[in-house]
């Protein structure tokens, strides 16, 4: 690799910096991008940023944007900072034609939410978040899409009974939790602790302290409880930290449940061995063998533009998430382009289309992601939209599908969900939402 | 207790005592230099990352396992002159803490320059050594774990035996009691540093490929000074064997008590847990277990 080819990240960071980067003029729609390609996080944060860009950048080359509306995009690095993403929320908000921030940091995104309320303006947690962001009723504007917290929980605790040979056979299980010392690895303590009493197993949450580079007290620990499955709910270096330990330990690397921040080609490759067999939920498969991916390859790499320095990434679980979000956020705007106009859409107008998000088998079929995802099914009061996960396995070199697509259970988690939601609303004092409040919309 | 109540107590233990081998390792980086400059080098931590980075890259490049370390060796040189020329030199008689602020400023730089020069990359590091543990008496023991311990204890030795009876080991003991007067005889202050830097390096590059198979070579490997510092505490910021000891004890402890209060408090305490320990002996004993009394007169 040439030393201008390494530099590059740099340069790319200087740039944005000093505010480089084309904004939205007329008839553009703007990303602005909180992304993280230097720091502890930068391996999944050049990935997914590269993987939305990638899609954004295939819209535009092939498509000539969405009905003629180019989208472009700007960047602030914040090394996965919630400081720096604050700051870089400030800069970048003045922005013309935001359509949506997408910043992949559950403590950027808790940062934001007072702020893009305000400024009318969607905010995608893809894959992470308030688990009670879910409920639109309360929170507008904020959309954790795909999968909530308390999904992922509920489709691992699924995918566990569907091994064992159906719910009824959890009875009497024993399984481990073990997570990072995090708001965010402590989100679904009380989800696992119901489950556990709605299917009868038996339930140890240990904690990891941040950022689990030494994990020898919990899997003795995990030793000592001989649990017949651990779910690592784990973030960063704390993944393979787990892997190596299990191994040295003596526990069985297949099973071993990774969740849905443990599922990527990072969290594997340094444990070697120790990792072969490992398991993840995943909500988007990895792999380039899709039509959007070979598109992507085509269109954006051929030509130059791919934004990922080392092509050997088109393809890995962050890379093809960024994807999947690009065509979350593209599908938005399109289809509130239909309501309101081919033009620059106001940010109220993008969470409407947002709220209207409904992309069934068929349509992502159409739009190249067939098994890639499933599906999405957004509406004004749930902004997760039903996705549904799958599991992969770690065979040494790739991830391999072992699953068909799984629902969680959905109809079970609501009420949760809806409790913790009206709490917040009575706290910060919030009216929640009618039906009659979907189209009342901010328009240009 | 129960016979199995017991062993699970002794191989919590004996997992801590080898844990706490692997701080000791980071640990001693931080001792080398402040032993002879009075500096606490908070870029040891970034050095751990340079220089597992750059031996992982030149691996990745094609570069036998013995070129990639030489050539590592030789980057770590490099830096330890760089560092003496730019960073050093100018700050020469300045106070400890305008030193230990530019080591800070040091750290971000190597950081930067890390992932600038080799980039953001997750890599695997495998040095061949058997991850798998042995069974003694129905108690696991990571092989790992004894080789990195082996390393340890033989970088000790060699650390012990050559400020001992090297001559420019002995010039490292002289400047570390009084620079001036090391200077009056004519020892050489900048050849000393440009070769304690040198050597921190080494140490660096030591714990860096044995924490970088465990973690990955990755922006992590930074972070694991966080383990070393309540280990300097205890030991004393100028002592190696301090720093062996106190690896031991606070790897120890921060493991019991994980297992065995941990549970009544919620558990993930081992973090901070390590640092109680480290403050309560800075009560007693405030240069830690092996440091050197301070005596100063105004």
């Amino acid at each position: 690799m040439s030393f201008f080819k390494r530099i590059a990240p740099a340069l790319l960071a200087a740039t944005i910096l000093t505010g480089g980067f084309t904004t939205a003029q007329a008839d553009e729609q703007h990303f602005p991008l909180q992304s993280y390609r230097v720091g502890p996080y930068a391996a999944g944060g050049t990935g997914f940023f590269g993987g939305f860009i990638d899609y954004l950048n295939l819209i535009n080359t092939r498509d000539g944007g969405v009905n003629g509306v180019k989208l472009t995009w700007s960047e602030g690095e914040t090394e996965y900072e919630v400081e720096k993403g604050v700051e870089v929320y400030q800069r970048l908000k003045s922005n013309p034609g935001i359509a949506a921030w997408n910043p992949l940091s559950v403590g950027i995104a808790y940062a934001m939410i007072d702020g893009i309320t305000a400024d009318k303006v969607p905010l995608i947690t893809i894959n992470h978040g308030r688990t009670d962001t879910t409920d639109g009723r309360v929170f507008p504007y904020v959309f954790p899409l795909l999968l909530n917290p308390y999904s992922e929980t509920s489709g691992i605790v699924n995918y566990i009974a569907s091994k064992e040979g159906g719910p009824d056979a959890l009875k009497g299980k024993k399984i481990v939790v073990l997570y990072h010392g995090s708001p965010y690895g402590k989100e679904t303590i009380p989800i696992y602790d119901l489950l556990a009493q709605k299917y009868g197993f038996e339930l140890t949450q240990i904690e990891v302290p941040h950022p689990g580079n030494e994990q020898g007290a919990q899997w003795l620990q995990i030793r000592r409880e001989r649990p017949d499955y651990v779910v690592l709910r784990g973030w960063g270096v704390m993944n393979p930290v787990a892997l190596t330990t299990a191994q040295r330990n003596g526990f069985p690397v297949d099973h071993i449940i990774g969740n849905v921040w443990s599922n990527s080609e990072e969290d594997v490759t340094p444990a070697g061995d120790a990792a072969i067999g490992y398991t993840a939920i995943t909500t988007q498969a990895s792999g380039k063998e899709y039509p959007v991916l070979q598109e992507i390859i085509k269109t954006v790499y051929d030509a130059g533009q791919g934004n990922l320095s080392d092509p050997q990434r088109i393809g890995s679980v962050y890379h093809n998430l960024g994807i999947v979000n690009g065509i979350l956020n593209v599908e938005a705007v399109r289809i509130a382009q239909e309501k309101f106009g081919h033009r620059t859409l106001t940010g109220d107008e993008v969470r409407w289309g947002f709220e209207h998000l409904q992309l069934s088998p068929e349509r992502v079929k159409e739009l190249g992601a067939e098994n890639l995802f499933h599906s999405i099914n957004v509406t004004w009061q749930n902004h997760e939209g039903e996705g549904y996960v799958t599991f992969q396995q770690w065979d040494g070199k790739k991830w391999n599908v072992v699953s068909d697509w799984i629902a969680p259970d959905w109809s079970l988690l609501r009420p949760i969900i809806e409790k913790s939601s009206e709490a917040y609303a009575a706290e910060k004092g919030i009216t929640i939402r009618t039906q009659a409040d979907v189209d009342e919309v901010v328009g240009q | 207790m129960d016979w199995f109540t017991f062993l699970f107590a002794v191989e919590v233990a004996i997992g801590g005592l080898l844990s706490g081998v692997m701080y000791a390792l980071v640990a001693i980086g931080f001792v080398l230099i402040y032993k002879t400059s009075g500096v606490l080098n908070f870029a040891q931590g970034a050095m751990v990352l340079f220089a597992a980075l750059t031996f992982v890259s030149l691996t990745e490049m094609g570069l036998p396992f013995a070129g990639a370390l030489v050539l590592t060796l030789l980057a770590m040189t490099l830096l330890g002159i760089t560092v003496e020329r730019a960073v050093l030199r100018p700050l020469a008689n300045r106070s400890p803490m305008t030193l230990f602020m530019a080591t800070l400023g040091l750290s971000y730089i190597l950081e930067g320059l890390a992932q600038l020069l080799w980039g953001t990359q997750v890599h695997r590091l495998d040095l061949g050594i058997s991850n798998d543990p042995f069974e003694v008496a129905g108690i696991f023991i990571s092989t790992f774990d004894l080789v990195a311990a082996a390393i340890a204890g033989a970088m000790v030795a060699v650390l012990t035996a050559f400020f001992r009876f090297t001559r420019t080991g002995l010039a490292f003991r002289a400047v570390a009691d009084d620079q001036f007067a090391a200077l009056a005889v004519g020892l050489r202050l900048d050849r000393i540093w440009i070769a304690v830097w040198t050597a921190a390096g080494v140490v660096a590059l030591v714990a860096g490929l044995l924490w970088g198979a465990r973690l990955g070579v990755q922006f992590s490997l930074s972070l694991v000074v966080l383990k070393a510092l309540p280990v300097l505490v205890l030991g004393g910021f100028d002592s190696v064997l301090g720093a062996i000891v106190a690896g031991l004890l606070i790897g120890a402890t921060e493991k019991l008590a994980e297992v065995y209060l941990g549970p009544f408090v919620g558990g993930g305490i081992e973090g901070w847990f390590a640092y109680a320990v480290a403050l309560v002996v800075l009560l007693v004993r405030p240069s830690g277990l092996f440091g050197q009394k301070l005596v100063e007169r105004f």
